[in-house]
């Protein structure tokens, strides 16, 4: 189709794409507390990228495979050792960056675009990074659906849940999973510096606005793509980088949800009564 | 294993070479409330989670009855800021129920005005009664509560074990019920264990109503939903942890 063919289209298709997944993702990450998570496999993914790099091998593929590997490790550190849970992850992800970085000034032939990298170069992103985003992306939420149950009552209560016959253990593995996945596709887009701001700044604004959790949900992925396509629009325009600008407009978002704006429509609505 | 819900056959649970509790036998039938009860640390929710399936003995055996419906009320849950969740949501949380049947479980514990209410806006002793419904919308056929009276004041407390005693009867559900109270329990109980690490007595209790000593302290008109249990140890616990046999 010939509007693949266009730059700016496949940036808009990619991003949009991306916030859809954020959404439901990011809220889960808020309501369990796992934002240092996201940035430590975040963080592991520079490696996953220098990997892919030397043996010239799929972006993204190798990213998700260095994250879950990433997400295991930590899952088998908690078993291992008794150091709190943001110790382990603080000594994964500057560990695994650690090692990323010496492996890139090793390797000297590779040439990496870093601030690509670290911030996102989303007029990069070719077709076949478009179908990770829409494919994996559609998969992703497919999962997400299948184990919203177990995985929300083991967020709520975890004994709860294992008591009354789900499984939540099972869910919280495939959900790191599915984290993986997303921050994997979304180096390009946003880079792996600022991913986790666009997993949770959405999630953070839509609990301002709504009172159950599916409500959250949902409006936290049309926040993200508001978000999305006004800050492309943006960074266009003054020429910035898109994933700082996409997380500069989340968070103007983010600040408009926390004014009255129930108290301020109803208010409207009595003046105009008044009028009348 | 006759009909027996649940059996916990000399448990014991060990964590870092101290035993929390050991040598722990029960039984819960159908129809039957067993209470636990013991000091702060004693082990009563670690038996309960064994019984629940959630804690697998080290030592000893539990079972659980084939495909029955297990519902749990554990002794704290918080709700965190970051999660909006109505009552309804709560009711809904491990599956699915239709709105009758919750308006219903919840008219039980006399909380259904609430239902469309943010479970952090409600006060403790409602919270108590939300898990004490979202417990039976389901018709349980085994339920474990951990100290479902806690932070209830006394008319509450007797108003929560009034409303047990109809699930009993309603659903015909045996019960396993955790209490700190060492010497008044329900009077419906049927067992009572005494736990303090193991089992240190265990029988029946005593209608609260006969004893004179009770009555002279409460008057008549004491509730009959409570009832005394009379203690016989032939040990005591020392401070330092260990047991004196010498009695």
């Amino acid at each position: 189709m010939p509007m693949f063919d266009d730059f700016i289209f496949r940036a808009f298709a990619a991003g949009i794409g991306l916030a859809l997944i954020t959404g439901p993702l990011g809220c889960f990450i808020v309501w369990r507390r796992l934002s240092y998570f996201g940035d430590t496999i975040a963080h592991s993914a520079l490696l996953g990228v220098v990997i892919a790099y030397a043996l010239n091998f799929n972006l993204i593929i190798s990213v998700f495979a260095v994250s879950c590997f990433i997400a295991l490790s930590l899952l088998f550190l908690q078993r291992k050792t008794s150091l709190p849970d943001d110790a382990l992850l603080g000594l994964l992800a500057h560990s695994v960056l650690a090692i990323g970085l010496v492996l890139l000034g090793i390797l000297s032939f590779i040439r990496i675009d870093l601030m690509g990298l670290l911030f996102g170069d989303i007029l990069s992103v070719n077709v076949t990074d478009l179908m990770f985003v829409w494919i994996g992306g559609s998969i992703v939420l497919l999962v997400l659906i299948l184990i919203w149950r177990p995985l929300f009552a083991g967020t709520v209560n975890l004994e709860l849940a294992k008591a009354e016959g789900l499984n939540p253990d099972l869910a919280n593995a495939i959900f790191t999973v599915l984290i993986a996945s997303v921050i994997a596709i979304s180096i390009k887009i946003v880079g792996i510096l600022l991913i986790t701001g666009l997993l949770i700044i959405p999630a953070a604004a839509s609990r301002n606005l709504s009172s159950t959790p599916i409500q959250m949900a949902i409006i936290s992925s049309i926040i993200g793509v508001a978000c999305v396509v006004l800050g492309l629009q943006s960074s266009m325009i003054w020429n910035s980088p898109s994933g700082p600008t996409i997380l500069a407009i989340a968070l103007g978002v983010f600040i408009l949800t926390l004014l009255p704006l129930k108290k301020l429509l109803i208010s409207k609505k009595k003046i105009e009564l008044n009028k009348t | 294993m006759e009909n027996h819900l649940i059996e916990l056959n000399n448990c014991g649970v060990t964590r870092n070479q101290k035993w929390l509790v050991r040598g722990v036998s029960l039984k819960v039938s159908q129809g039957q409330i067993v209470t636990l009860i013991g000091p702060n640390g004693s082990g009563k929710s670690t038996t309960a989670k064994m019984a629940l399936g959630i804690l697998k003995p080290d030592e000893g055996s539990n079972s659980i009855k084939d495909n029955i419906k297990i519902s749990y009320v554990p002794q704290k849950i918080s709700i965190d800021w970051s999660l909006p969740l109505r009552v309804l949501d709560f009711m809904n949380l491990i599956e699915k129920h239709k709105i009758s049947e919750i308006t219903d479980a919840l008219n039980m514990t006399g909380i259904k005005h609430l239902i469309y209410r943010d479970v952090r806006n409600l006060s403790g002793g409602e919270f108590q009664r939300l898990l004490m419904s979202r417990a039976i919308v389901k018709k349980p056929n085994f339920l474990v509560l951990d100290e479902p009276v806690q932070g209830v004041d006394y008319p509450g407390e007797i108003a929560l074990y009034k409303t047990i005693q109809e699930i009993v009867k309603n659903i015909n559900c045996g019960i396993l019920l955790i209490s700190h109270n060492l010497h008044v329990v329900m009077s419906q109980t049927d067992h009572v264990i005494c736990l303090n690490g193991h089992v240190c007595c265990s029988g029946a209790p005593k209608s609260i109503v006969k004893e004179p000593e009770y009555i002279k302290l409460f008057g008549k008109n004491i509730d009959p939903t409570l009832a005394f249990y009379q203690h016989e140890h032939d040990h005591e616990h020392l401070p330092d942890g260990s047991v004196d046999h010498s009695h």
